[in-house]
């Protein structure tokens, strides 16, 4: 297997997940109006009720709006990796998989590609999601642009990761509303997306400690930092860390050896 | 019929937690050899395909593939072969040829590669001229054209099929069964075939009859007549299976 062979099945993989994105349009229209609709009515009507106090990044006070913007890129990236992981085992990606699977490639590369994949699927996203905003009057410097995407592409992967573990080891979910009331509603609430740490910390002590350990406040810290052009380090360190943990118990999770398939009765 | 092992399987065993699905399995497929694997549902055949693309791990026994072993040398035993599963793994949202693309990357083949592969392959089984449409427009007996175009686009020496004209009208299913014994025939390709429609048995296909997890006969149609006393392949079955034809 030589390196030329790894490349072009990686781009094969990202390709495919590029394409089918583009032009599934209800998808794209669907995966944009969910953050929109936080921004535009969320975001409006609790612009009086939140007051913010200056913290880094931000160095002057900030509409409200301006605050969840970065929140919301991460809550793009949380559906999107769920529900690409979710659907790529339960429905009839299922098939796709099966195909992925028996390619003759290490199956850990093969599930990185496509955690890639799901990544690129969701910057995309987010960058769209990002110039309806920047009409709406919510920009960033320029250099945060670029910044965000090196962070994009770990919050993708990460997320995309929780997915794909979730996905190997749940039997049976075949429907989308447990997920999203057991991990993506809970992960979202107890974060940073909507409300800073300090904010929580004055509520309750035990959702403060929830959020600060929760991956994705610390995901939507990096994104929040890199949109201004800084570099949190901490949140840095704590996202690539659980990427490295749940692509791990994934990738075991999806060895044939654990047995997932089997449990799966694929068969 | 040539001497090489292409597909060989020693004493394997498998079991979804208590309950044996596969008991002391042995098989070989050579090189020209359309191997039948026939059996009712729940013999045991989608569960000796995983073993053998390596979808479950296989614990006791061995599977060697061109002499490659399953386990240990996993990516080599793949790129050996072809595989058409039982429900369909095409994606509907592309064209034909977006599938076969995407495979042929998978596999490492450069695009010009795969470009005149597709061509060779679809041609042959006549959906050259339909590659640029949605899978989702295509009828299940073309589906499985462009199924079986697609497993054989890396020129795999064993091909593996998986009860793949379930659900076809008779034509699709007689042209389907036709073409993979010209293969045989006439590319050295060796095929196992898992189904439990008895009458897409040819007489110079090698039939192993599965049942409970079980290899329990096996040989010419001719020679499971002989063994069983019986004039017809279906009672032949019928009787191997004590009565549980599905």
């Amino acid at each position: 297997m030589s390196l030329l062979h790894y490349m072009r099945a990686m781009q094969g993989i990202i390709g495919r997940e590029l394409w089918r994105f583009i032009t599934q349009r209800e998808r794209f229209i669907s995966a944009l109006v969910r953050p929109l609709v936080w921004l535009f009515v969320f975001a409006a009507g609790f612009r009086a009720a939140l007051g913010l106090a200056i913290a880094p990044p931000y160095d002057t006070y900030i509409l409200y709006e301006v605050y969840i913007t970065p929140g919301l890129c991460g809550m793009i990236q949380l559906f999107n990796g769920m529900q690409s992981s979710l659907s790529m085992v339960y429905d009839r990606e299922m098939g796709s998989m099966r195909l992925l699977m028996v390619s003759p490639l290490p199956r850990w590369f093969l599930l990185l590609s496509k955690l890639l994949a799901g990544a690129g699927v969701s910057i995309l996203q987010v960058y769209v999601f990002l110039l309806i905003a920047l009409m709406y009057e919510i920009e960033a410097p320029w250099q945060g642009y670029l910044l965000l995407f090196p962070a994009l592409m770990l919050t993708g992967l990460m997320l995309g990761a929780l997915g794909l573990l979730l996905s190997s080891f749940i039997k049976q979910l075949e429907n989308f509303a447990g997920v999203m009331n057991f991990v993506i509603f809970p992960m979202f609430f107890m974060s940073t997306a909507l409300y800073p740490l300090w904010k929580l910390k004055e509520s309750s002590k035990i959702l403060h400690a929830l959020a600060s350990y929760n991956p994705f406040s610390q995901a939507v810290e990096l994104i929040r930092f890199a949109m201004y052009g800084q570099v949190n380090k901490y949140a840095l360190a704590y996202t690539l860390g659980a990427f490295i943990l749940f692509s791990s118990l994934a990738i075991v999770g999806y060895s044939p050896s654990k047995g997932m398939m089997a449990r799966k009765g694929m068969g | 019929m040539s001497n090489t092992k292409t597909l060989s399987i020693e004493k394997l065993r498998f079991a979804y937690q208590e309950k044996l699905a596969l008991d002391n399995v042995s098989l070989t497929v050579n090189a020209s050899d359309f191997s039948f694997l026939l059996g009712p549902n729940g013999a045991g055949k989608s569960t000796l395909f995983a073993l053998i693309t390596r979808l479950y791990d296989c614990r006791e026994g061995s599977i060697a593939l061109n002499g490659f072993d399953i386990k240990q040398q996993t990516r080599q035993a793949l790129a050996t072969l072809g595989i058409v599963f039982q429900q369909s793994t095409l994606d509907v949202d592309l064209t034909v040829q977006q599938n076969l693309h995407y495979h042929a990357a998978l596999y490492g083949m450069s695009r010009k590669l795969a470009k005149n592969r597709i061509q060779e392959e679809l041609e042959r089984l006549a959906m050259f001229d339909r590659r640029s449409e949605k899978v989702a427009k295509l009828n299940g007996g073309h589906k499985r054209r462009v199924e079986i175009a697609r497993a054989l686009l890396h020129k795999p020496s064993l091909l593996l099929l998986d009860e793949p004209t379930v659900g076809l009208d008779v034509q699709s299913r007689l042209a389907i069964v036709e073409y993979i014994h010209y293969l045989t025939a006439h590319e050295q390709l060796a095929v196992l075939w898992a189904s439990h429609l008895l009458d897409e048995i040819y007489p110079t296909d090698q039939v192993l009859v599965m049942h409970k997890g079980k290899i329990k006969a096996k040989g010419y149609s001719e020679q499971l007549l002989a063994m069983t006393k019986t004039k017809d392949i279906t009672t032949a079955f019928a009787q191997l299976t004590q009565g549980e034809l599905s």
